[in-house]
């Protein structure tokens, strides 16, 4: 590879300019770690200690979780739909699935307020069932799940695409039922997609913030204890809790992605 | 034991117009058509992966045109080969019989005898991914043969080999068959399969079929222009009925008169004469044929292991010649040659 790129003055530039990119995220994070564990250690075992915190990134991470859940419960077979059969309005539906990722996380936050408050459309009928999402941990699952659910869906579409029809055809005519061709068949060789496209919708629904604070300001998720820390406390009271926030998601991804390589090995 | 009738289908590219066929019992049946002719949707109809809009079909005189796959007991392989790539060997072989819920001492007894008649033990727990293609297509036919079906339905099952394990694979199949008690249906767009393996063929053109026969029937009696060249038929003759008495009828083509077998046609037929470039000889005289013409050669094309000569006699003619006969007549172009064909060999059509 080394001498490859020796004789190859464009992978030079690209490597170069790609590099830029690597950097600024690893300065970005390596600065803020740095100052914060190493010149600042006692604050940070302080935040630490906090029930508060805790209790903040605890809620980010299983809220996001089941968000997720859901995510990939109805997702699934959404993205079998539109991996495998070809229809009218395909291309609407795809589009739409879509518009989470590219519209203002505020916008969305407004646009499910109004849909999931306690007087709105939707909120009145779930408050009868006893289920709230106004300042309620259901309305961060529900916001999480809005903006996560596009990552999910497009990964195991492309999953499912990348699985030969043919193979669901021959176990039907082996004497697999519908269902039986999905789950022993395509499902198991869209593992790894499902799985992958699952982490990505987990990491998105912890990373939202504006669709929340609109929506369900408490219970405190961590990026809102941050923000409003920063707001009292400055860089002083916020930055540890994001520290440790990011310490978090880094782990838990970490494990994630080996567990997901494992299972592709297999 | 297959009754496909007036199946019509209508999938965007693909469309399946009007279509009837009868295949028997025990036989191999052969599809052959070019790409896109609607080859696999036919296939795959029959073995209810898609159901027909309009249209029977009929198994065993049972109808069966809306039962699902899994309750036809049909074996299907594909041209890709379709192995379960999650499974190994062992497994994907024995897919349809868990599925049956054998027992385990059944499943193994079944699996050794399949693995013994495709000669294929080694592979049993080896990842099929790892496999060639020569092998795949034999765990995907033992696969099939699994679940005792009684009819196999393949789809180009040859065509993504190299030459050597495809020659291998087509004497395995006739080995299948000739133990009977299996149907075959195989869909190709190979002339050489077809002339190797079919009982008899059915030409798929345009969605619909055109022509069934015996192999002898396909590609010496064609019964049109367009089945005529996608057999490779380049001699085809328009001409008109001048004569005919009991042993003969005399035909009109380009002012020279041919001599075929009398048929059902009329003096003033307008006709076409079809005939294979191998049925064309050429030479000096004396030979027992009703046909000869003087002529002049246009071309001497090479073709593997034969040589194409074109011939204006009045009309075109292809004749397809050894290289030894090139040679002893001395052909090339611009010669002056005589070219004979008996009435037997012509097959008339209409116009």
């Amino acid at each position: 590879m080394l001498s490859e790129i020796r004789r190859n003055p464009l992978l030079i530039l690209f490597f170069i300019l790609g590099m830029v990119i690597v950097g600024y995220i690893i300065a970005a994070l390596s600065h803020m770690l740095y100052s914060q564990l190493v010149l600042h250690p006692g604050e940070f075992i302080a935040v630490i200690k906090d029930p508060v915190v805790l209790q903040s990134i605890w809620l980010t991470l299983y809220t996001s979780f089941i968000g997720t859940v859901i995510a990939v419960i109805l997702g699934i077979p959404l993205a079998y739909i539109l991996a495998r059969y070809d229809f009218h309005g395909k291309d609407i539906i795809e589009a739409i699935v879509d518009i989470p990722i590219i519209i203002p996380h505020t916008v969305a936050g407004i646009a499910l307020f109004s849909l999931l408050m306690k007087r709105g459309a939707v909120g009145t009928a779930f408050s009868k069932l006893g289920i709230v999402f106004q300042d309620n941990m259901w309305g961060i699952v529900m916001a999480m799940f809005f903006v996560s659910c596009p990552f999910f869906v497009g990964t195991a579409r492309e999953g499912f695409k990348s699985v030969n029809p043919n193979l669901e055809r021959v176990a039907r005519t082996l004497g697999a039922s519908q269902w039986e061709s999905f789950y022993q068949i395509a499902l198991p060789l869209t593992f790894r997609h499902i799985f992958s496209g699952a982490i990505m919708s987990w990491a998105r629904g912890i990373s939202e913030f504006g669709a929340i604070i609109i929506l369900a300001y408490y219970p405190m998720i961590a990026s809102t204890l941050i923000l409003a820390r920063f707001n009292t406390n400055g860089l002083q009271g916020s930055q540890p809790i994001a520290v440790l926030l990011i310490m978090v998601c880094f782990v838990t991804f970490v494990v994630l992605r080996l567990i997901s390589k494992r299972g592709a090995k297999r | 034991m297959i009754h496909v009738e007036n199946v019509s289908n209508n999938w965007g590219e693909f469309s399946l117009k009007d279509i009837s066929l009868n295949i028997k019992e025990d036989e191999y049946f052969i599809i052959l058509g070019p790409t896109g002719a609607g080859k696999t949707l036919l296939l795959e109809i029959i073995a209810g992966l898609h159901f027909p809009k309009e249209g029977k079909v009929l198994i065993k005189g049972n109808d069966v045109t809306f039962l699902n796959p899994e309750n036809r007991g049909l074996g299907f392989v594909y041209q890709d080969f379709a192995l379960f790539p999650h499974l190994n060997v062992k497994k994907n072989i024995e897919y349809g019989l868990k599925l049956r819920k054998v027992a385990e001492d059944e499943r193994e007894k079944k699996i050794s005898e399949l693995v013994n008649l495709l000669k294929i033990k080694h592979l049993l727990s080896r990842d099929v991914t790892t496999l060639s293609g020569g092998e795949k297509q034999k765990v995907a036919l033992a696969r099939a043969l699994a679940i005792n079906p009684k009819i196999i339905l393949m789809d180009e099952p040859f065509s993504a080999l190299d030459e050597n394990t495809k020659s291998k694979l087509i004497s395995d199949m006739k080995d299948l068959h000739s133990k009977g008690g299996i149907t075959f249906v195989h869909v190709t767009h190979s002339q050489e399969e077809a002339i190797l393996l079919a009982d008899r063929i059915g030409i798929m053109m345009g969605g619909t079929i055109v022509q069934v026969g015996t192999p002898d029937d396909i590609f010496y009696k064609p019964i049109t222009k367009e089945i005529a060249r996608f057999v490779k038929i380049e001699n085809i003759w328009e001409g008109k009925v001048k004569e005919k008495n009991q042993d003969e009828m005399t035909i009109d083509v380009n002012g020279k008169k041919v001599v075929a077998l009398p048929d059902h046609f009329k003096v003033g037929d307008e006709v076409r004469l079809i005939i294979r470039p191998e049925d064309i000889l050429l030479g000096k005289g004396n030979t027992s044929a009703r046909n000869e013409f003087k002529g002049k050669v246009l071309s001497v094309v090479k073709h593997g292991f034969y040589y194409v000569v074109r011939i204006n006699c009045g009309f075109e003619v292809e004749a397809a010649v050894t290289k030894q006969s090139i040679e002893n007549l001395g052909i090339k172009e611009g010669k002056d040659i005589n070219i004979f064909f008996k009435a037997t060999a012509l097959q008339v059509i209409k116009r």
